[in-house]
């Protein structure tokens, strides 16, 4: 039980070829008339934090839609873990490891924030319902086992003091903070972020941009990030993908794709 | 005055002065109660699932109860017929969700609604095919429930408790209290409930639709059966069953759509209301008063608390 010896740093050549996640090849999506996603490829490395930004109506959600299976687009294919496929169905997504969030916070509002997140360990428990009904011995150590999980996710967010409190009372920002202790709650292997930190002031921000920096850094999480605050994608991203009208125009570091005319061009026609 | 009296003041004086037989009228709104609850039960869940009112439940009780008495009559031992119709109960539950709803997903609520009337008019021609229309009578010595009365005698007068009655009862409290349990502490319950809340963020999470509607359309048909038993064993198995499970609607009004503990109060207070309402105060307004009082008291519902007592609503007004 050596822990210090990783193996797979032996392996030269990996540093070199990340391991793709998540590939996206020539995706087009449309509703009747409308081309929410003209032809996109882009690809997601294991490990690290993509940005998808463009100004409103870009067709970033879309994409975050076709990922998880939402969405059904009419052409292209998403290959995930090495399995190819024309489209996702939601079940499946969430089984291989795929969660997250929404853009209008989408949490179960009758709940309170600590059913809320077990309700992320959904795909974990397995005992047969007909024994938890018994509060029979095996079934309800599995409950206990999964409480503690999430007990973790919530001192790691630091939402403890709202633990019984009903969703729907929280106010915005610690919404947000509870929809992502719910993705956090699925162990996923690629986390999708819709604007996690829309409508939220500095302070708000900093721990949010924080918290998803440690989610990657601890958990080796991949994420999908959605972000308006170009020095939020700036800070937490590995690579961008730059989405306009359901086009890439542009797809590298943030420094690369800032300096990119297209990228200055498609902002300078938004206020922002 | 006299009316005044009669409405304010005599019913009060007849209860007092007859208390044996104001228990005897209690006893009777409290079975038939635990029953409505039970039936307004499987429309809870049905709703609350897939935000459908299943016009086919009141069919799922005779249809329930004839497959019982059918497989029974062409001989089948009782026990044995029993479980082939719970069998048949969750087959029922699978087609629904392969058939209808699978296909109807994201369509209009009014469109699934439809396809329910659509089911309830395939369960009665299909039903009435297999097993014939004329009424039948309930196997409910068979499955070993109880016959025979009871007579207590407190206040120095009589009151009858039927077995059967008692039977009723004590099977609509486990039913009741096994679902409660089911859809408030198990995963399924949680899962039901965030369906329920948020589509989307149910799908998110890996919950299942399709298993989730299988669930609570086999929970909703074993709730049928067991009200087609209990009701078949007073009456007999016939298409008009499907009237009690009419009663549902009022029960559903006054307890809100989405609310399982409203179902239960709703149930038990059209049940103690009607009977005496009918007793006590149906001879002002003619007889016959237990064929709609439930009815009116939903209309009142409707007018001052559309919601219901336990009505989404309220715990949404913070
Ligand atoms: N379910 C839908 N039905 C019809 N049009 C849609 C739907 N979802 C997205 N669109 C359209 O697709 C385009 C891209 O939208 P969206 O992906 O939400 O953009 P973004 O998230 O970048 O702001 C918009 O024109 C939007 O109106
Ligand atoms: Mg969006």
């Amino acid at each position: 039980m050596n822990m210090a010896v990783k193996p797979a740093d032996a392996n030269d050549g990996r540093a070199n070829a990340p391991e793709v996640m998540l590939d996206i090849s020539n995706i087009s999506l449309s509703f009747g008339g409308v081309h929410a996603i003209k032809d996109v490829s882009f690809n997601i490395h294991k490990g690290e934090i993509r940005a998808i930004i463009g100004p409103n109506g870009a067709g970033k959600t879309s994409m975050l839609n076709v990922i998880n299976g939402f969405y059904h687009p009419q052409v292209g294919e998403i290959t995930f873990k090495g399995n190819t496929r024309t489209q996702m169905r939601p079940y499946v997504a969430a089984t291989q490891g795929i969660a997250r969030t929404f853009q209008n916070v989408a949490l179960f509002h009758g709940m309170s924030t600590l059913d809320n997140i077990m309700s992320g360990r959904t795909l974990k428990m397995h005992k047969n319902f007909f024994w938890q009904m018994l509060r029979y011995g095996p079934a309800m150590q599995e409950e206990v086992e999964h409480r503690e999980r999430v007990e973790e996710i919530i001192d790691f967010l630091e939402i403890q003091h709202i633990r019984r409190t009903p969703v729907g009372r929280l106010p915005y920002g610690l919404q947000k903070r509870v929809e992502l202790a719910r993705a956090l709650a699925m162990e996923p292997e690629l986390l999708l972020l819709d604007e996690p930190m829309a409508g939220m002031n500095l302070e708000e921000k900093e721990d949010m941009s924080r918290f998803i920096l440690d989610v990657n850094d601890q958990f080796g999480t991949t994420i999908a990030l959605i972000e308006h605050d170009m020095g939020v994608v700036m800070d937490l991203s590995t690579r961008v993908v730059v989405l306009d009208h359901g086009e890439k125009i542009a797809d590298g570091t943030p420094a690369e794709v800032s300096s990119d005319q297209n990228v200055i061009d498609a902002y300078l026609g938004v206020a922002h | 005055m006299d009316i005044l009296y009669n409405i304010l003041i005599d019913p009060f004086v007849q209860m007092g002065s007859a208390p044996d037989f104001f228990l005897q009228v209690l006893w009777s709104g409290f079975v038939a109660g635990t029953l409505y609850s039970l039936i307004a039960l499987g429309f809870v869940l049905i709703f609350k699932a897939s935000g459908v009112f299943n016009f086919a439940q009141g069919i799922m009780v005779v249809f329930a109860a004839l497959t019982l008495v059918g497989l029974y009559q062409a001989g089948v031992p009782a026990w044995i017929a029993l479980f082939l119709t719970i069998g048949a109960m969750f087959a029922l539950a699978w087609l629904v969700e392969r058939i209808v709803l699978r296909n109807l997903v994201n369509q209009e609520e009014i469109i699934l609604f439809m396809a329910t009337i659509g089911l309830n008019y395939f369960l009665i021609g299909f039903g009435e095919y297999v097993f014939g229309g004329e009424p039948k009578p309930m196997i409910a010595k068979e499955l070993g429930l109880p016959t025979g009365s009871t007579t207590f005698e407190p206040f120095g007068g009589i009151v009858i408790i039927e077995h059967l009655d008692v039977a009723a009862v004590i099977m609509a409290i486990v039913l009741v209290s096994a679902l409660a349990i089911f859809f408030n502490k198990t995963r399924i319950g949680r899962a039901l409930r965030a369906v329920a809340d948020d589509h989307q963020a149910a799908l998110s999470v890996g919950i299942s639709l399709n298993q989730i509607w299988v669930i609570v359309w086999f929970a909703a048909g074993i709730v049928a059966l067991a009200t087609g038993i209990m009701w078949g064993a007073k009456s007999d198995v016939s298409f008009a069953l499907q009237i009690v499970a009419l009663k549902a609607l009022p029960v559903l009004i006054i307890g809100g759509f989405t609310s399982i503990p409203g179902a239960i109060i709703g149930g038990l207070v059209i049940g103690f209301g009607e009977k005496l309402f009918e007793i006590y105060w149906g001879a002002l307004l003619g007889s016959g008063v237990e064929g709609w009082f439930a009815y009116v008291i939903a209309l009142i519902f409707l007018l001052f608390r559309p919601q219901g007592l336990f009505g989404e609503k309220i715990i949404e007004r913070i």
